[in-house]
């Protein structure tokens, strides 16, 4: 297809022009985190490293950071193994019911957050709660593995598509039992698939907030929570900027790892 | 690819189904199941109590009330106004990302639009509350053409929402796109068509299903959010905040306005999937 200068150059602004919204709001909220007011007004006043001190000493961002890793990590390692068994069964066998279980899959997801929030709540309040089981992290890491394991299912399976099948063949008739061909053949081929299908799952589970509301505790505060707690306090507006700015710089860890890791399960998929 | 059904691999394939299948249907299905349920309950108006006795007057109340109705339409015209900025948006970039950029700007571009992903939603919200704000960078920039920003209201909610979203409408478009052979567009070149009608014969229907995976995405998250729309929408009602004020007065009039945005999405869903959109995902 032959596309003309004009259009190249037509795309390309757009394409400039959409990066540059994308990045002014994340630009203003490093800028806002080093600026000497309070509340933030256009052009700042002046800058100050004040605020990126009083954050590093704040007792509360740093609880809600490790309440957020936790229930991150546990519901990471629920999702890895249970969308890794669904990848499995769904792409390697063919059985009744099969597009039904992908579908289900993608339904906690594909249902609004609130939906999911108010559903576990509800859930929760009528069964766990009278069993002596109340809100708390372990009904945090509940509600976020449930929506992580479709996004651990979605980047195995990709994975599973492109390992020819004929090399676990090739295993068998080699000699190997099914466990040791997982083991030895492939597994290895899924490796960085799980990887990044495990970033983006604790990705997913770091910055929820819809679900985490409706199914924390009243003390447990994972980092959006916190955040959104302090939005509307004043004095710990600079506070919250200086954590804002800092999810932000921290954002391209995870983004250049799984670039590293695989072109095609870490860039082409949600 | 697989092999025929022996007992052996039926026993594998329940041994792998077992565990993902129990969890989602006790923890997700069975969530959905007492959220039904608990939309036929009643609530004691004096101490907010769930009241077990099964009647249909929440949905009544819903199907009678005009403000609900009013709600549930702004809410409907929000989100789909969302996916369109969005695929307009998505489409001339990823175009130009997956078939336009030279090869070696492919995966920086991709980059760049993946990682404002992981930045977190409430610092997006947030920071465009600033700049939407009255002394916000928006204000600043239109001013000297003597025009006003949007302030917070509906326009904001569409523009913050269609901005957190986009990513997920560019990466299965770009996918889509980036996937699509060379030859095709050769051939359809080779058999007389310009550009316009390899544009539109070719290059289209292979993105579509990928614009429709990206649509779930961003019709769904839309429909269900009410902290965008608390951060700067103003005055503005949606579903989302209506159910979320109601979790904690009345439960089973929250639930039964939550089967509002589970209706649509459902039908929504089914759809998508005849168009294949789901494989896409």
């Amino acid at each position: 297809m032959r596309i003309s200068r004009t259009a190249r150059v037509a795309l390309c602004c757009v394409t400039a022009a959409g990066l540059a919204i994308v990045y002014v709001p994340l630009l203003l909220v490093l800028l806002n985190s080093v600026n000497t007011d309070r509340s933030f007004g256009w052009p700042p006043s002046g800058f100050t490293g004040r605020w990126w001190r009083a954050a590093l000493h704040s007792e509360g961002a740093r609880q809600a950071l490790l309440t957020s890793l936790k229930a991150g990590l546990a519901a990471t390692a629920i999702a890895l193994v249970l969308g890794t068994l669904a990848a499995y069964a769904v792409h390697r066998h063919r059985f009744f019911g099969r597009r039904t279980v992908s579908f289900l899959l993608v339904l906690p997801i594909a249902l609004p957050g609130i939906v999911s929030g108010i559903a576990l709540n509800a859930a929760f309040r009528t069964v766990l709660d009278p069993i002596g089981i109340g809100f708390g992290l372990f009904t945090v890491v509940v509600g976020h593995a449930t929506f992580c394991v479709v996004i651990v299912f979605n980047n195995v399976g990709a994975r599973l598509r492109r390992i020819a099948p004929s090399l676990a063949e090739a295993s068998a008739d080699l000699g190997a039992r099914p466990w040791q061909t997982f083991r030895y053949v492939t597994f290895p081929a899924m490796r960085s698939a799980l990887f990044a299908g495990g970033l983006l799952a604790f990705a997913l589970s770091f910055d929820e907030i819809v679900v985490t509301t409706f199914t924390a505790g009243p003390g447990t505060r994972t980092l959006p929570i916190w955040i959104y707690e302090n939005l509307a306090r004043p004095h710990q507006a600079p506070v919250v900027n200086v954590v804002a700015a800092l999810l932000i710089l921290a954002s391209v860890i995870p983004v250049y790892i799984a670039q590293r890791l695989s072109s095609d399960t870490a860039g082409g998929r949600l | 690819m697989p092999a025929a059904p022996t007992p052996g691999s039926r026993l594998r394939l329940t041994a792998l189904l077992a565990p993902p299948l129990l969890w989602l249907t006790l923890a997700y299905l069975g969530s959905l199941a007492v959220l039904l349920l608990s939309a036929f309950w009643a609530t004691d108006s004096f101490t907010s109590d769930v009241v077990r006795t099964w009647n249909t007057d929440n949905f009544h109340e819903l199907l009678t009330t005009p403000v609900y109705r009013t709600i549930a339409l702004r809410t409907l015209s929000i989100a789909a106004a969302v996916t369109v900025v969005d695929a307009l948006l998505a489409l001339p970039m990823a175009f130009f990302m997956a078939r336009v950029a030279g090869r070696g700007w492919r995966r920086p571009l991709l980059v760049a639009v993946l990682t404002p992903l992981w930045a977190g939603y409430l610092v997006k919200a947030y920071a465009w509350r600033v700049m939407l704000g009255e002394n916000g960078v928006v204000g600043a920039a239109l001013a000297p053409f003597g025009l006003h920003g949007p302030g917070y209201g509906t326009t904001a909610v569409v523009i913050v929402l269609a901005y957190l979203w986009l990513p997920y409408m560019i990466l299965p478009v770009y996918a889509a796109l980036e996937r699509l052979p060379e030859r095709m567009l050769e051939a359809s070149a080779d058999l007389g068509a310009g550009t316009w009608r390899t544009l539109r014969s070719v290059v289209l229907p292979a993105v579509r299903p990928a614009v429709l995976a990206g649509s779930v995405f961003t019709f769904s998250l839309s429909l269900g959010d009410y902290l965008t729309v608390q951060i700067v929408g103003g005055k503005t009602q949606l579903l989302g905040n209506v159910i979320a004020s109601q979790v904690t007065l009345d439960l089973p009039m929250a639930a039964a306005l939550s089967a509002v945005p589970v209706v649509l999405i459902v039908c929504y869903l089914a759809a998508v999937r005849r168009a294949g959109a789901l494989d896409s995902l």
